[in-house]
C-alpha cells in the first residue's frame, strides 16, 4: 500500500521531521540531532525504494486528492528525478551528520533547534522539485529551499554570513521572480501547468514571441539559481561565509536542485525540438558554460582561502554540467548527468575538509597549511582523492565524467570544448597542487603551536564516505549509468 | 509607550469585529472565496493591533511565543494529518471522497477542505504574528 | 505610429504598468544603498508580477468565479488568483527573513548602508 504513495511521502516525511525535531528540541536541546539524522535516514531509505521502483516499473504518476491532471497537480518521479533524488538525501544525510560537531563553533547553541528545523525544511523542498511534474509547483518548492537556505547561509556567527545571506537572497528573489514571470506567460498561452500538458501543447506555438519571452525569463532565472558564471556573483560569498556544514548542504543540494530545475524546464517542458531545432539555444548555453568553466577555473587560481577557492571551482562546476546539457547530444548529456553525482561527492568531501580544517585548527588560508598532512592524516587523504577526481584521473570517478563529456564534444565535432575540458583539467590541477603542495611537501613553521588536531568521528566519517565514494564509482560506474542513460532517453526522446 | 485612550479604545472595538471577519473568511474556503490564508492573515491583524495598541511586553506575556509555535505545528499537523487519512482509507493524498462519512461526496469534500482551510488558518495566524512580534522586539539573547 | 502607442497603451495599460512598476522595483534593488529600500524594491517587483498574473486572469465582462446557480454567467479565470495567493504567501516570507537579516545586520555592523558595509568588509579582510 505504501509503495504507490512514495512521491508524496518523500515530501510528507521531512515536514513531519521538521515539526518533530521543533518538539524535540523544546524538550532538550541534544535531541535534535538525532532526530533529524533519523529523520533523513529513513528519507533516504525512502528515496532508494523511489528509485528501486522507478527501475522497476517506469515513471510514477502521483495525482494529488486524485484529481487528474492538467487539473489536479501531478507528481512525476521518473529516473532523473529518482537519481537526482537518491543524490541530494544522501548528501544531506551527510552533511546533517557532519553538521553536528561542525556547528558547535559556528553557531549560537540557541539556535541549534531552529537549525536542524530550517535543515529539514530545506530538503522538504529539494525533495519536492525533484518529484513533481507541475511546473508552478516547482517554482514553490524551489522557494521553499531557498528560503530556508539564505537563513541557514545567514545562520553562523560570521559576520560576513548575515550580509552574503542577504545578497543570496536578494540575487535569489530576482532569479525566482523571472521564473515566476516565465510560468505566467506559458500559463497565458497555453492554459495548463502541467509539465507533460505543457510539452504537449506548445510545439504548435514555437513561433509566439510570447514564448520566446518565457522562454529568456526562465533562462535567466535559472542561470542565477545555478549560478551560472556571469550570474554567480552571490556564490563565492556565501558558500564561503557560511557555516561549513552548510557549505556542504548548499554547493552540493542547493546547486544540484538549480541544475535539475534547468534540466526539467529546458528538456521537459520546453523539450528538445525547440531548444534545439527552433532556438539554437543550446548552442549559446554550451558556449557561456564553456567560458564560465575557464573562468570559474581561473579566478580560483587567484583565491587565498580555501572554501573561496571551492567556491569559484563550484563556478567552474556547474559550467561542465551545463557544457554536457549545451552539447545536447546523448553522449555529453551522460557525462554532464554523470557530472552531478560527481561534484555532489567532490565538493561536499571537499567543503567538509575545509569546514574540518577550519574546526579543529582554525586555519582557512592555503599558506597556513604546511605539514597539515602531519597532523590531520586521514582529512588530507579526504582531500587528496576528491582533489584527484575534481582534476579527473582515474581511478576516480571524476574521470568517467570528464571522459563522457569529452567524448561527447568529440562526437558533436565541437573540438573548442574539448579544448576547454582539457585547459581546466589543467587549471584544475594547478589549484589543487598548490593545497596539497602546501599539506604535504611544505614543513610547518617551527613556532606553529600544538593544537589538538583529531577529526571528531561525526565529521571524519561522512569525508571519508565520500572520498570512498569517488573510487568505488570509478569501478562500478555502470550502476549509475544504468540510471542515466535510461534518463537520458527519456529527456532527449521527448522530441 | 505613552497612552493613547483614542488608540486603546477603537482597538477594543474593533478588535472583536476583525476576529469574527478573520473566521468568517477562514470558514468559506471551500465555496466562496475564502481561504486559511487570507483569514488567518486577518486574524493575525488583529493581534498585531492589540501589540501596537497596548504595548508588545503586554501582549508578548499573553500571547506567549510558546502558543504561538505549538499553534503553528498544530495547524500544519492538521493539514498533514487529514492527507494521511485520505491515504488510510485508500485515497491519494488529500483525496477527500475517500472519507467515510455518511454525506454526499460533494459535502465531505467540502467539510474536510474546510477542516485544512482551519489548519492553515491556524498556521497562518500565527506565523504571521509571530514575524511581527519576533522583528518587532529586540532581541533578548535570541 | 504615436497614436498606434497611445492606443496600445490605453486598451492594455495593465501590462504596461505592470512592467512599469516592476522596472521600479529592479531600479530600487539595484540603485538603493539601503538594504531597507533594497527589500521594499523587492516587494515592489513581487507586486508587479502579481498584477501581471491578475491582468491575465480577467475575462471580460466576467464575474468573481463564485457558482451562480441556474444563470449563465461568464466568470473570470480563479486559477491566477489562487496562484498568486500561494506567489503571496512566498513574498511574505522573503519579506520576513530579509527584514530579519537586516535587523541581524543592524546589530553586528551598526549600519544597513551597504556601500558603509562593503567599507567595513574591506578594513577587516
Amino acid at each position: 500500500m505504501i509503495s504507490e504513495h512514495l512521491p508524496i511521502l518523500a515530501v510528507i516525511l521531512p515536514l513531519v521531521g521538521a515539526l518533530t525535531v521543533l518538539l524535540a528540541g523544546w524538550a532538550e536541546r541534544r535531541y535534535c540531532y538525532p532526530v533529524a539524522v533519523a529523520v533523513l535516514t529513513i528519507q533516504f531509505g525512502l528515496s532508494l525504494a523511489i528509485l528501486r521502483e522507478v527501475l522497476r516499473g517506469g515513471t510514477i504518476h502521483y495525482y494529488l486528492g486524485d484529481w487528474a491532471p492538467p487539473w489536479g497537480i501531478e507528481l512525476v518521479v521518473d529516473h532523473l528525478s529518482a537519481y537526482v533524488l537518491v543524490i541530494l538525501v544522501f548528501l544531506s544525510l551527510l552533511s546533517c551528520i557532519y553538521a553536528k560537531r561542525s556547528i558547535g563553533g559556528e553557531i549560537d547553541p540557541q539556535k541549534t533547534v531552529a537549525f536542524y528545523v530550517m535543515f529539514l525544511l530545506l530538503v522538504v523542498g529539494v525533495c519536492g522539485i525533484t518529484v513533481t511534474g507541475d511546473i508552478f509547483n516547482l517554482y514553490v518548492f524551489l522557494e521553499i529551499s531557498s528560503i530556508a537556505a539564505y537563513t541557514l547561509v545567514a545562520s553562523g556567527r560570521e559576520k560576513k554570513g548575515l550580509l552574503a545571506g542577504f545578497n543570496y537572497l536578494i540575487m535569489g528573489t530576482i532569479s525566482a521572480c523571472f521564473i515566476l514571470i516565465g510560468i505566467g506567460h506559458l500559463y497565458v498561452v497555453t492554459g495548463t501547468l502541467n509539465m507533460a500538458d505543457l510539452a504537449r501543447l506548445l510545439p504548435p506555438l514555437y513561433d509566439s514571441t510570447i514564448i520566446h519571452v518565457a522562454f529568456i525569463f526562465f533562462i535567466v532565472g535559472l542561470s542565477i539559481k545555478t549560478a551560472l558564471f556571469p550570474l554567480h556573483t552571490w556564490l563565492p560569498d556565501a558558500y564561503s561565509h557560511a557555516p561549513s556544514a552548510i557549505s556542504v548542504l548548499i554547493s552540493t543540494v542547493i546547486s544540484k536542485m538549480g541544475i535539475y530545475a534547468t534540466i526539467r524546464i529546458l528538456f521537459s517542458v520546453f523539450t528538445v525540438g525547440f531548444i534545439v531545432d527552433h532556438l539554437p539555444i543550446l548552442e549559446f548555453f554550451a558556449w557561456v558554460a564553456a567560458i564560465a568553466v575557464i573562468a570559474g577555473s581561473v579566478i580560483a587560481i587567484a583565491q587565498t582561502d580555501l572554501k573561496r577557492m571551492l567556491a569559484y571551482s563550484s563556478v567552474s562546476q556547474m559550467g561542465y554540467i551545463m557544457l554536457g546539457i549545451g552539447i545536447a547530444n546523448s553522449v555529453a548529456m551522460t557525462g554532464g548527468v554523470l557530472h552531478i553525482l560527481n561534484h555532489a561527492l567532490i565538493k561536499g568531501c571537499l567543503f567538509m575538509v575545509a569546514g574540518a580544517i577550519i574546526y579543529r585548527v582554525g586555519l582557512r588560508k592555503i599558506d597556513d597549511f604546511k605539514g597539515l598532512a602531519g597532523r590531520m592524516p586521514y582529512t588530507c587523504a579526504a582531500f587528496f582523492i576528491a582533489a584527484i577526481s575534481m582534476i579527473g584521473l582515474p581511478p576516480t570517478v571524476g574521470f568517467m565524467s570528464k571522459w563522457y563529456l569529452t567524448l561527447g564534444a568529440i562526437e558533436a565535432g565541437e573540438w573548442f570544448f574539448v579544448v576547454v575540458i582539457l585547459a581546466s583539467t589543467l587549471l584544475n590541477a594547478i589549484y589543487f597542487w598548490r593545497v596539497l603542495e602546501y599539506a604535504y611537501f611544505r614543513h610547518a613553521d617551527a613556532e606553529t603551536p600544538e593544537l589538538e588536531s583529531r577529526v571528531p568521528v561525526s565529521m571524519l566519517l561522512p569525508m571519508l564516505v565520500l572520498a570512498a565514494g569517488c573510487v568505488v564509482f570509478f569501478f562500478a560506474v555502470s550502476i549509475p549509468l544504468g540510471i542515466i542513460d535510461a534518463a537520458v532517453a527519456d529527456l532527449l526522446g521527448g522530441a | 509607550m505613552r497612552e493613547n485612550v483614542v488608540i486603546r479604545t477603537v482597538t477594543r472595538l474593533a478588535v472583536p469585529f476583525i476576529l469574527v471577519f478573520g473566521l468568517y473568511i477562514i470558514l468559506h474556503g471551500s465555496s466562496r472565496a475564502g481561504g486559511g490564508f487570507q483569514g488567518g492573515v486577518i486574524v493575525a491583524s488583529a493581534f498585531i493591533l492589540i501589540g501596537i495598541a497596548f504595548g508588545l511586553d503586554e501582549t508578548q506575556r499573553r500571547i506567549r511565543e510558546k502558543v504561538r509555535t505549538i499553534a503553528s505545528i498544530l495547524g500544519i499537523s492538521i493539514f498533514i494529518g487529514i492527507g494521511l487519512l485520505c491515504i488510510l482509507f485508500g485515497a491519494n493524498f488529500l483525496g477527500y471522497a475517500a472519507i467515510p462519512l455518511p454525506l454526499d461526496t460533494p459535502w465531505v469534500r467540502g467539510l474536510m477542505m474546510e477542516a485544512v482551510e482551519i489548519g492553515i488558518g491556524i498556521t497562518v495566524m500565527a506565523v504571521m504574528t509571530s514575524i511581527f512580534y519576533d522583528v518587532a522586539t529586540k532581541e533578548e539573547g535570541e | 505610429m504615436i497614436e498606434d502607442l497611445v492606443v496600445a497603451f490605453l486598451t492594455r495599460y495593465n501590462y504596461y504598468m505592470a512592467v512599469i512598476i516592476m522596472l521600479i522595483g529592479l531600479y530600487a534593488m539595484i540603485a538603493k544603498s539601503n538594504l531597507i529600500k533594497k527589500v521594499i524594491g523587492l516587494n515592489i517587483f513581487q507586486t508587479a508580477i502579481y498584477l501581471f498574473y491578475i491582468s491575465i486572469a480577467d475575462v471580460e465582462g466576467g464575474t468573481a468565479p463564485i457558482l451562480v446557480p441556474g444563470t449563465d454567467v461568464v466568470y473570470v479565470n480563479p486559477l491566477p488568483h489562487v496562484l498568486i495567493l500561494t506567489a503571496i504567501v512566498v513574498g511574505v516570507s522573503i519579506t520576513a527573513v530579509a527584514y530579519a537579516l537586516a535587523i541581524r545586520i543592524y546589530q553586528s555592523y551598526g549600519t544597513i548602508e551597504e556601500d558603509e558595509l562593503l567599507e567595513l568588509g574591506s578594513e577587516r579582510r
